[in-house]
């Protein structure tokens, strides 16, 4: 049953350019593309247990990277894709020295300044970044010489990214290694006396999480063709923990379902309700009240209560 | 080939102070390999500041401490779990959403290099499960090997923290209080379960029921404010003087 509904799930996202109309495809894009921002801010916060407000800085960094290696130096899609997903992991690897030298409330405080510098940067370093005016004129890529031109092709190029990113994430939790880790959020003192060593099981969580908010990052700047400051924000940041928290925090279908909900509030709803923040609020409050652990746990609990009540 | 230190442990001059209070003072103790040593002592002795040292939890002020021949001094905790020392907690400290057999799974991963795998999904390691089975049915509990920790009797979860220690076939098991809470006859149980340890361990307890815990005793640690007072054979510990005037009453 459970594997006949996701057949029919994938097969209708695969198919969806052609019943739906560019609007739709495009806005589906952009849902794709938080997505994977929000599993990759799971990572950190569901199974790790680091609650970051600064996740924006890495698909920030990467779409940064690429738009000045290509319309600055002209330097081709493949390696300036390469070049700025490495660029994204170093410079997580070297964030994640910083911020993890503490935990809890003090790390979120960490992650939110070091976004706030690198946002910062971005708006006064204009020399590189230009500023307030953004870096425009960035085109997409080619792979083996297909053209993502259109609204489909590049939905198509999106859907399987976020496929690929959903699996290796997914793996990446179920694995021994996302043991030590869910071990290390619940019981970080009990999990170095047996031997883990928690601070090395973060950092690595942290740079992997970072490595795939970089693709999020890669796939916002060849969809958008433009970078702007307020990619670095905080309030970028805050919509996917918010999105995460929604859906279900350390979950493996809790931020889909969340990175769906918010951003199309975000960029559906806002198209009919000026005051989208408020109803964005206004679902969180419900959320929280109704389902304190989110959509898809909430959606399971109740599943489950009526499958009993029936018996 | 060398031959084994003799002694499992050797701690030297160990000193711990928060701020002006001192909870550990001068103190030196010597553990031989497999010794069965009970350290008593009221509320406030510094017993568990002491394990937490040797464990890492907490870095002495100064003196050191030595196992089985290394210096341990500085070490990190986990760096200490690879020298063959293993702990449980007077305050159950499981892994509650989980089932106790991946609680001991957790155990047996903690000292092997599967931990880092980023790619093999845990269930596929069924050495690992098999080898967690096994040793739930030593402590008595296979038949709740599945069931999540959260939902067994508060003496089966002072069961699995042995269990969880014993996976790790330490050389060094300290036990702190692994009989605090428990009725009458689970005591027994937990009693012969660390009576079936092992001689390669070498075991030291923190435990205030004598009656239990000095028939597992060979030697006996008594620490008051943080010094050690009487430390020797259990009964020459126990008929001493002042074992009597600060603990066990007259």
């Amino acid at each position: 049953m459970k594997w006949i509904a996701l057949v029919v799930l994938a097969a209708l996202l695969a198919a969806l350019p052609s019943f739906a109309g560019e609007f739709y495809i495009n806005l589906a894009s952009q849902v794709l593309i938080a997505i994977i921002f929000a599993l990759s801010l799971n990572l950190l916060v569901g199974y790790g247990g680091m609650t970051s407000l600064g996740h924006a800085s890495y698909t920030g960094i990467a779409a940064y990277m690429v738009a000045i290696l290509t319309t600055r130096y002209g330097i081709g899609h493949g390696i300036s894709a390469v070049v700025s997903i490495a660029g994204t992991t170093v410079a997580a690897a070297g964030f994640g020295l910083i911020a993890l030298r503490a935990t809890g409330l003090s790390f979120l405080m960490i992650t939110l300044a070091i976004s706030q510098v690198l946002w910062g940067l971005a708006y006064r370093m204009a020399s590189v970044t230009n500023g307030d005016n953004g870096i425009t004129g960035i085109t997409r890529p080619m792979p083996f010489g297909i053209s993502l031109e259109s609204a489909a092709a590049f939905y198509w190029f999106a859907l399987l990214v976020a496929a690929l990113a959903f699996a290796a994430m997914t793996i990446f939790v179920l694995s021994a290694f996302g043991s030590s880790l869910k071990g290390v959020r619940d019981q970080p003192r009990r999990m170095a006396a047996l031997g883990f060593h928690p601070w090395m099981i973060r950092w690595i969580t942290f740079i992997y999480s970072g490595f795939w908010a970089g693709v999020s990052g890669l796939l916002y700047v060849y969809y958008s063709k433009y970078i702007h400051p307020t990619s670095l924000s905080t309030t970028n940041s805050a919509e996917g923990l918010l999105g995460v928290i929604a859906g279900g925090s350390g979950t493996l279908g809790g931020p889909i379902v969340g990175a769906t909900l918010v951003s199309l509030l975000k960029n559906y709803a806002s198209g009919y309700i000026e005051r989208w923040n408020m109803l964005l609020g206004a679902v969180f409050l419900a959320i929280v009240l109704l389902m304190p652990t989110g959509i898809v746990p909430g959606v399971r609990k109740l599943f489950s209560r009526t499958g009993k009540s029936r018996k | 080939m060398m031959a084994p230190p003799a002694y499992a442990l050797e701690i030297t001059s160990l000193c711990k102070s928060f701020g002006g209070l001192s909870v550990t003072q001068d103190v030196s103790l010597t553990i031989r390999a497999g010794e069965r040593r009970l350290i008593i002592g009221p509320n406030g002795a510094g017993k568990t500041t002491l394990f937490n040292q040797i464990t890492g939890d907490l870095l002495p002020t100064s003196g050191q401490i030595k196992l089985f021949g290394k210096d341990i001094t500085r070490l990190r905790p986990d760096q200490r779990a690879h020298c063959g020392l293993s702990r449980t907690y007077q305050i159950i400290t499981l892994f509650t959403q989980d089932t106790l057999e991946h609680n001991v799974t957790l155990g047996l991963m903690g000292l092997r290099s599967a931990r880092w795998n980023p790619v093999r999904p845990l269930s596929f390691y069924g050495d690992l499960a098999k080898e967690s089975r096994r040793i739930l049915e030593l402590a008595g509990l296979e038949k709740l090997s599945s069931h999540p920790v959260s939902e067994i009797a508060y003496g089966e979860k002072r069961r699995v923290e042995l269990a969880m220690a014993l996976a790790q076939k330490p050389r060094l098991l300290l036990l702190d209080e692994p009989l605090a809470g428990l009725s009458s006859s689970e005591r027994t149980t937990v009693k012969s379960l660390i009576a079936s340890i092992p001689r390669e361990t070498a075991v030291i307890m923190i435990e205030h029921d004598m009656d239990t815990a000095l028939d597992l005793a060979e030697t006996v640690t008594l620490l008051n404010y943080g010094r050690v007072i009487v430390d020797g054979k259990r009964d020459a510990v126990i008929a001493d003087e002042k074992t009597r005037e600060v603990y066990l009453g007259n």
